[in-house]
């Protein structure tokens, strides 16, 4: 038994070393590393956080990326009233239709809508964008290694590009980006956008907050991931426990 | 203790369809070796995690979409909008990892103890069938989601048969459905993937059909010689799968519920594009070793018939191994071999997940060299020159020696 359960965790210790070194890719540069609220066992979104970085991505990031995946309604659980979300949601055009004369119109945004995309196409996107194509933002947090870190580095990492680098014209230096050319520009400068709650908006408080935001956006079920997990485990605990005595007790009667 | 019912709707049952007594007989009378170990442990949770499988696909394949064009965001609506949907998701996704891991303690089990060789035959091979027709399954699965790696993952293995001489080509578009992986060949993996777990389920059944005729194999890899040496399977082993059973689950909930992502791959979370190759294509973990195998030899053709020769080799386990005595635990040489042999195989992993560059191309050769030469070179000679250590008596006579070894060892 003993045996099992060393073997078993030598096993367990091997296999994740091995895939840890099988997945480190990325652009070899060490990311900067935040201690987010929400990760660890019992980590929930920091609303406040959340709230702020839904401004940066409307204010800022909205112009040139969508969201396609979340809806308004969603935006409740990261504390904001119905009606708050019945607001930010008008304040959006869809269109609508068709109506009984068989014409499309346009109408105001709803709580079930979700965010719209800026542009129309990927084409349209592409020749606004210098050729380069922003990507939807619903799950970049989870499409990256690195997750959080990656995106609050990425931010965070634009610099003027070392003399002895070759840039492409109209591209932009960033050391954590692969290949630290990237053709989207610096998109946070200082005071970007004005904190109603007061908090002062430097380019790291906005990229963290943008980022706890987006991470929110790719895995809004965390929470109650988490929360149903403790409550799984604990009862699984109590449970293999009985069973453990049940068999020793079963087995005792053996000669 | 033979089947006589008394409660009359199980007798009406019992003479017109025998399947009760079936039951009764394969969990009261079906004798057991008495000291099977806890590496017995994982041939029902294979069981379990094949029943959780198709229960959480079915419910997933309530929501899914099996078109290129609503296939990702299908995902995303079961993620975010279904009841539970996440639940559903993330618990199939880790729970094929989970699946693969199971099952690979199950056949190093095998290897460890030689259940392989005679009379089990015929069950380590539909052994291998099972686990040809998970990898086949897996595969096809993982292209569902239709994320870059579902892409690109599907594009890499097709094109593998593309090296057969001649008909390559054609058997390529064949299983297309097209010119390049697109909806048709969507549409018929997710058919295929529904349907090969149900095949399983016909394999899973011959399998244990063949172990209740042969008996289960047991540490001491001798056979049962009287009554002394078994016990009836319920509730002896019931109850010990049963606590098992729950260690397992605490750990396949560490995964489900606070890492479901950690054995996946981020670029699935991005939509796939044919016209956007990722920087690595690497495959789901469990198919690593494999991948390594087919790079290591720089033909395509070569490497495709090394990677199926892996597997083809371990059908004929049993008669590559000359070694009369089963259980590793009496053959000193062969015990040494199958931990470098295990080794190996991790080795073998983790340079699968490596990108084709110095100095995993060569360290990758030498595990495939090394795979290839313990099963048709080690194995047949130890089996002839080993000498073993004595065999106990009987399996009672093991148990009662360890049992005094560990009183003496307490008394010391
Ligand atoms: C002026 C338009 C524009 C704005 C505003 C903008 N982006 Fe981008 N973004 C782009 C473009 C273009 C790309 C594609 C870059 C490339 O592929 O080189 C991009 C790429 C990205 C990527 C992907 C990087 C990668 O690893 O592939 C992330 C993440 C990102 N943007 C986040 C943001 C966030 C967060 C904001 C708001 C704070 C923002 N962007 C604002 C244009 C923009
Ligand atoms: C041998 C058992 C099975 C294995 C090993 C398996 C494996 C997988 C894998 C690896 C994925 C990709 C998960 C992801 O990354 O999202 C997947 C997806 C899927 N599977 Fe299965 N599967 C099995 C049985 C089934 C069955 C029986 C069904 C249907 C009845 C099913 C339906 C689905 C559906 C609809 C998806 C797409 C949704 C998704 O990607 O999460 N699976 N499967």
């Amino acid at each position: 038994m003993l045996k099992l359960i060393k073997s078993l965790s030598a096993a367990v210790l091997l296999s994740v070393v091995t895939l840890s070194g099988a997945q480190a890719s990325g652009g070899g540069v060490e990311l900067k590393s935040v201690n987010w609220q929400h990760t660890g066992l019992f980590g929930t979104y920091d609303r406040a956080a959340a709230q702020r970085g839904l401004q940066v991505f409307q204010e800022v990031c909205a112009s040139c990326h969508g969201l396609k995946q979340v809806a308004f309604r969603t935006l409740q659980d990261l504390g904001f009233t119905e009606d708050e979300v019945k607001a930010i949601a008008k304040e959006y055009t869809f269109e609508g239709g068709p109506d009984d004369d068989g014409e499309m119109f346009e109408r105001s945004g709803k709580a079930f809508d979700k965010f719209p995309d800026p542009f129309a196409n990927e084409k349209a996107a592409r020749a606004s964008n210098g050729g380069a194509f922003p990507p939807d933002l619903s799950l970049i947090v989870k499409a990256r290694v690195g997750f959080e870190n990656y995106l609050y580095s990425l931010m965070t990492g634009y610099e003027d590009a070392p003399a002895d680098f070759d840039l492409t014209e109209g591209m932009n230096y960033n050391t954590y980006f692969p290949g630290h050319q990237i053709a989207m520009p610096s998109p946070i400068s200082d005071e970007a956008v004005e904190y109603s709650d007061g908090t002062k908006a430097t380019v790291d408080q906005m990229s963290k907050d943008v980022t706890v935001f987006l991470a929110w956006a790719a895995e809004p079920k965390l929470e109650a991931r988490k929360h149903m997990g403790l409550r799984v485990i604990l009862f699984l605990l109590v449970l293999t426990g009985l069973f453990f005595a049940v068999k020793k007790k079963i087995w005792s009667e053996l000669k | 203790m033979s089947f006589e019912p008394k409660n009359p709707v199980v007798k009406w049952v019992d003479t017109r369809l025998p399947i009760i007594g079936m039951l009764h007989h394969a969990l009261y009378e079906y004798p057991t070796p008495k000291n099977l170990s806890y590496w017995w442990t994982f041939g029902s949770l294979a069981g379990v995690m094949l029943v959780v499988q198709i229960v959480t696909g079915i419910v997933l394949s309530m929501h899914y979409t099996a078109h290129v064009d609503m296939a990702f965001d299908s995902v995303e609506h079961i993620m975010r909008d279904v009841n539970y949907g996440w639940l559903m998701r993330y618990m199939h996704a880790n729970g094929a990892s989970m699946f693969f891991v199971v099952v690979y303690l199950h056949i190093f089990r095998g290897l460890y103890y030689g259940s392989y060789k005679a009379p089990r035959e015929l069950l380590w091979w539909l052994g291998l069938v099972i686990f040809l027709l998970m990898m086949a399954t897996a595969f096809m699965g993982y292209v569902l989601p239709w994320g870059q790696m579902s892409f690109w993952g599907a594009t890499v293995i097709t094109n593998l048969f593309g090296a057969i001489p001649v008909v390559g080509e054609s058997i390529v578009t064949w299983l297309w459905g097209g010119f390049s992986v697109d909806n048709p060949t969507l549409n018929r993996f997710f058919s295929l993937h529904y349907l090969l777990p149900f095949v399983i389920v016909g394999v899973v059944i011959l399998h244990i059909w063949a172990l209740h005729t042969t008996g289960s194999n047991n540490p001491t890899g001798i056979e049962i010689k009287d009554k002394q040496d078994s016990i009836p399977f319920h509730p002896y082993y019931t109850v010990k799968d049963l606590f098992g059973l729950g260690v397992f689950l605490i750990i396949f909930c560490g995964f489900l519920f606070f890492a479901p992502n950690i054995l996946g791959h981020p670029d699935n979370y991005i939509p796939a594009n044919p016209l956007v190759t990722p920087a690595h294509i690497v495959p789901e973990w469990y198919f690593l070793p494999f991948y390594a195998i087919l790079r290591a030899v720089p033909d395509k053709l070569g490497g495709v018939m090394l990677m199926f020769g892996a597997i083809a080799v371990l059908f004929a386990l049993p008669w590559l191994d000359k070694s009369r005595v089963r259980s590793a635990r009496y053959r000193p040489i062969y015990k040494q071999l199958f931990w470098i042999f295990l080794i190996d195989c991790i080795v073998l992993t983790y340079v699968g997940g490596k990108p084709a560059e110095e100095p995993f191309i060569l360290i990758g050769r030498l595990a495939t060299a090394y795979y290839f030469i313990h099963i048709l070179i080690l194995l047949p000679l130890v089996g002839l020159y080993e000498k073993h250590k004595p065999l106990p008596a009987s399996i009672s006579e093991s148990v009662l020696d360890k049992k005094t070894s560990a009183e003496e060892a307490g008394n010391a």
